[in-house]
């Protein structure tokens, strides 16, 4: 057996360069499909009737008509007469039909009435809700006693919203049947795990069932589900013989296709003299809809010795959330975070010493935060151009214009093991390499970062591997969530090329009179390790193993320490606030990030651009806005949810970390992490140009103005802050 | 989407033809333009036309003029020309750099000057299709909901309305302001009004808020010579990308020295109609213009704003308007200047 291992860094070819994304020039031409591409012959257009009420029962439904109308294939009801329905836009129904025309026309002639039934759809308002559960309280330590002793105390209130995924593809899937074998072209961000979802609801083996995902637009954590309407369409097509698409349309996406719950947080924290975090207590709630919401992991990143922290979750009248990028991390990161930067500010502490004086708190996190932050102080500038808040009397009798500048820090955590993983590795006879991995890119750079370890495994050139995955043929690779996929496919990838290899060196080692284990593939030859003159070309090689194919496979977990969990960021925000308008913007950001070893540097950097981007568009702009009349979402289109564009985003400056103590922990995921800090650092940024907190997020002009008017109007309490005790 | 009849005319007489009788289904006929919004509203079932006539074939109607020292705009001129055009940008500055504003470049080079100012409300109610006034069994879902982007100006306020939507377009607060008038085409001839009575705040459901007559259509806007007034508009943006204004000021001044002869002062999206601030005009004339001067017309010009329970805010966002418009003006960045010679492709 190998000696798995990743190769050391001075004989690194591939691993760790900068490399261009595998799928751009497809996706750049459109040669490559998405779901929404395809078309197979006879395809039929699948439509669901959306109920258009947060809660009711389904009065009356007469589905005739539709039924009756020539070019209606299939029509499934899901909500019959007399069923409740408990959020706007459940399906009603499906429908599929020969055009899209004719399946619009026929959900405008089914015959559906309503009883509405009064709604609950604002989780701020904890005390308004029919019901509410609260989680067992945790605590740790005398926290009350470390509160009340501390030198220094601050308590606040802080709060975001639920904010929707927005895959610019939406959720849906294209099914067509042989015989009783399904193939279903999926939008998913789990290919190997939907085969056994659809068996089980369709009543047919999993192995009849293939699923695949050449390419996808954007999920976020909102698609690992076969969903109901993965089922319908499948079944739709069943009883229509015809393939069926089903997309969903933008209102439903925006509306039903999941949210990040919101929070809302009661927080005391305290330090001593010297600026130590000895006491925390906090209380929060929030909800993603009807199963509530799970409590953020509060205190964040920080383990005050001291600690007491209770959740209660608010279900609603609103579709189910669903994992959001970093699941209840950028939540718990605002509120902990915002409550360090109020605490600083009533000791008179710059953030960056009060968090530097916490370190200890951090676990095996402490030295990672430590030499990253000393890198994003050096990029932002922080200790040459960082100044204390204006002073609350400051606040309103700005003696130097109305736009304000501020510097505001965060910091966070995440794990990123990699998941359960395989891949097949077929060399054929001429020399050619495929590798086969079920797993699918979500755009992260997936495809990339296997032909990197492939490529660099076997000593050729990136061209002379093809990669094939997105199929549930291929074989098993984890769901794309929680970071998962970049440890899980390297590691599998490098054990499949190093088994090859082992295989291989098996073979030809006669041919050069050596043992198999003096060999070495390098530079697109196989020879023996510092002899040049005894070795011979890939393809050589190759065609010595053998008139047919060579398959090697590898796993993820397996022997050798190829993955690891646990990667600290840290990053830092200047804005400008314009005090007259409650306008923020963001001017620049600076993203130090560590994720072990770095597959491909290229888009490594581009993950953390992409996280930074979505955490400032959900710290400016962000927000599901739900009708308290009606119950349904009002901003369901990508005029009215405000996107970050690029003109939005200011400048932004990503480090990754690299070197000893850093690529040796091996490849760490990098999906979740960059994602969770901009609303905290650009926060922190306001309050620290404000002088005044603005609790909520976004950072909309109302909320900004609000802040700023309270300030004004109660100089000495608004804001949330305690000051100090 | 229900199925409409498509007609191209190639003048305005015959598009006032296919527009005085109904289309498909018996349903109504509606122009489209550049199709920007009209398109996206027609496929969100919000509007049903049974007949889309399009006036992008009729001629001579994208051309810009100068008669009498007047510019005359043709009403299917895109965004993007007009802005870019060397005698609009020598002769309204701040008409070409409103124009230049307006939404996103994709939209500018499609969107026509005419469109522009017809554009529907962006009222979340009204585009997900509760209507224009957007009431719900006797109830004002703007008052009894989310109205943060609503209008704190010409609604009475929560008991008042029943129009709570605000005009969408940032240009015509500062065509108003300029004393622009549109040319109509009708069944009837043409007609020539001010541009500030395009626009009305219905009462009823049926009643639209652009007071065209039916069949009725924009083929000119009319600016008149600055003659020295100076003019400027200002737009509260959240987003720097493609963003609606949340509140837009356009004021024109006439100035003796650095005294107000005469003012107009036209606020955008805080009212269902470009919203006209006499008090705040009265307030500044005879004055000199200093901070202070410019502070109060901006008080003067929300005076009688009445905010619902979200939008309250807004007020600050339009007296801001106010006075930074106010300063643009001083500050002579946007003075019209008599025609002179530009470089080609227009001064930007």
């Amino acid at each position: 057996m190998p000696e798995y291992a990743w190769p050391p860094a001075a004989e690194r070819r591939l691993l760790g360069k900068r490399i261009a994304r595998l799928d751009g020039p497809g996706k750049v031409t459109g040669t490559v499909k998405y779901t929404y591409d395809l078309q197979p012959e006879g395809m039929l257009h699948g439509r669901i009737l959306h109920c258009p009420h947060a809660h009711a029962r389904v009065r009356r439904l007469d589905v005739s008509r539709a039924e009756g109308m020539a070019g209606v294939r299939a029509l499934r009801v899901i909500h019959p007469e007399g069923s409740e329905i408990r959020w706007a836009m459940d399906e009603v129904l499906y429908l599929a039909a020969d055009s899209e025309q004719i399946a619009a026309d026929a959900l405008a002639a089914v015959v559906v009435e309503y009883e509405v039934l009064p709604h609950f759809v604002d989780a701020e308002d904890r005390d308004g809700a029919p019901e509410t559960r609260d989680d067992e309280e945790e605590v740790v330590g005398d926290p009350a006693a470390a509160l009340a002793g501390a030198a220094h105390r601050h308590v606040g209130e802080y709060g975001l919203p639920t904010v929707a995924h927005n895959c610019l593809e939406a959720h849906g899937q294209v099914c067509s049947w042989e015989g009783d074998e399904l193939t279903a072209w999926c939008s998913t961000q789990a290919v190997s795990a939907l085969p056994a979802q659809f068996a089980e609801r369709l009543g047919v083996p999993a192995a009849n069932v293939r699923v695949r995902t050449e390419v996808l637009g954007g999920g976020f954590g909102s698609k690992f589900s076969v969903d109901r309407w993965g089922i319908e369409c499948a079944e739709l097509a069943r009883a229509a013989g015809r393939p069926v698409k089903l997309m969903l349309e933008r209102e439903p996406e925006l509306t039903i296709a999941g949210d990040r719950p919101s929070a809302y947080a009661r927080v005391e924290l305290a330090a001593d003299a010297e600026g130590r975090l000895v006491g925390w207590s906090s209380e929060s709630w929030g909800s993603g809809g009807l199963a509530g919401s799970g409590s953020p992991p509060l205190p964040y990143v920080f383990a005050v010795p001291d600690r007491r922290h209770r959740h209660v979750s608010v279900p609603t009248h609103v579709a189910g959330s669903r994992a959001w990028r970093a699941p209840n991390h950028p939540q718990a990161c605002f509120i902990t975070l915002a409550a360090l930067e109020d605490l600083a500010a009533a000791a008179g502490l710059d953030p960056l010493e009060l968090v530097r004086r916490n370190l200890h708190l951090t676990g095996r996190l402490e030295r990672i935060y430590r030499d990253e932050l000393e890198i994003a102080d050096r990029l932002m500038g922080w200790s040459r151009r960082w100044r204390p808040r204006p002073a609350r009397r400051e606040v309103g009798r700005w003696a130097d214009g109305p736009r304000r500048r501020g510097l505001g820090l965060s910091v966070h955590t995440w794990g990123g093991r990699g998941h359960r993983s395989n891949c097949a590795l077929t060399l054929h006879p001429d020399g050619g390499v495929d590798v086969r991995i079920a797993t699918q890119d979500l755009g992260t750079g997936t495809r990339t970062a296997v032909a990197i370890v492939a490529a660099e495994t076997l000593g050729l050139p990136l061209a002379a591997v093809r990669v094939h995955l997105g199929d549930s043929r291929f074989p098993a690779s984890g769901a794309s969530g929680g970071s998962t996929t970049i440890g899980g496919v390297a590691s599998s990838t490098r054990r499949a090329a190093q088994n090859l290899l082992e295989d291989l060196f098996r073979r030809v080692a006669p041919q050069l009179e050596a043992g198999a284990d003096e060999l070495e593939a390098r530079d697109g030859r196989v020879g023996v390790a510092g002899d040049p003159d005894r070795s011979m070309p890939w393809k050589r090689a190759a065609a010595l193993a053998g008139p047919s194919p060579l398959v090697a496979t590898g796993a993820n977990p397996g022997p050798g320490e190829l993955t690891e969990s646990g990667v600290g960021g840290v990053q830092m925000a200047e804005v400008t606030v314009d005090t007259e308008t409650g306008v923020v913007r963001v001017e620049k950001m600076v993203a130090v990030q560590d994720c072990g070893l770095i597959v491909d540097l290229e888009t490594a950097e581009s993950q953390v651009y992409g996280g930074l981007i979505m955490g400032i568009s959900t710290a400016l702009a962000e927000e599901k806005v739900i009708d308290p009349v009606t119950g349904r979402m009002l901003n369901v289109d990508f005029e009215s949810y405000k996107l970050a564009g690029i003109a939005d985003v200011g400048e932004l400056v990503v480090h990754m970390m690299t070197g000893p103590g850093y690529d040796d922990r091996g490849a760490i995921g990098l999906g979740e992490p960059p994602v969770i800090s901009p609303g905290a650092a650009i926060s922190n940024a306001v309050a620290n140009a404000l002088g005044v907190r603005v609790p909520y997020l976004p950072l909309t002009p109302d909320r900004v103005l609000a802040a700023l008017e309270d300030a004004v109007r109660a100089p000495a309490t608004a804001g949330g802050s305690g000051g100090s005790a | 989407m229900q199925p409409f009849d498509y007609a191209v005319p190639a003048t305005a007489e015959q598009a006032v033809r296919l527009l005085g009788t109904r289309g498909a289904a018996g349903r109504p006929a509606v122009p489209v333009a550049g199709g920007s919004d009209l398109l996206a509203l027609v496929k969100d079932g919000v509007l049903s036309p049974g007949r889309l006539v399009d006036l992008s074939g009729l001629d001579g109607l994208a051309e810009v003029a100068v008669v009498d020292d007047s510019l005359v705009l043709g009403a299917l001129a895109p965004l993007a020309d007009l802005a870019a055009h060397r005698e609009v940008a020598a002769r309204q500055p701040a008409l070409a750099r409103a124009l230049s504003r307006v939404a996103s470049p994709q939209i500018r080079h499609v969107g026509t000057l005419g469109g522009n100012l017809c554009q529907r409300p962006r009222c979340w109610y009204f585009r997900r299709g509760y209507g224009l006034l957007a009431q719900l069994d006797g109830v004002s879902m703007p008052v009894a909901g989310d109205n943060r982007y609503h209008a704190i100006l010409g609604t009475g306020g929560a008991a008042g309305g029943p129009a709570y939507f605000v005009s969408p377009s940032t240009v015509a607060p500062l065509l108003v302001a300029l004393g622009a008038e549109v040319r109509a085409a009708g069944p009837g001839g043409g007609r020539t009004v001010p541009l500030s009575s395009l626009y009305r705040v219905p009462r009823r459901p049926e009643e639209g808020e652009i007071a065209l007559a039916p069949a009725e259509i924009v083929t000119h806007v009319v600016v008149p010579p600055a003659r020295g007034a100076r003019a400027a508009s200002y737009e509260v943006r959240q987003r720097r990308s493609l963003d609606w204004s949340l509140a837009t000021a356009a004021v024109v001044l006439r100035l003796d020295g650095e005294r107000v002869e005469e003012a107009r002062v036209v606020l955008g999206q805080v009212a269902p109609v470009p919203w006209r601030c006499e008090a705040a005009e009265r307030w500044l004339v005879g004055r000199v213009l200093d901070a202070e001067t410019m502070a109060r017309a901006g008080e003067e010009a929300v005076a009688g704003a009445q905010p619902l329970s979200r939008n309250g805010y807004k007020v600050q966002l339009a007296r801001t308007a106010v006075a930074r418009a106010l300063t643009a003006v001083l500050r002579g960045g946007a003075a019209a200047t008599a025609p002179a010679p530009a470089p080609s492709g227009g001064a930007r």
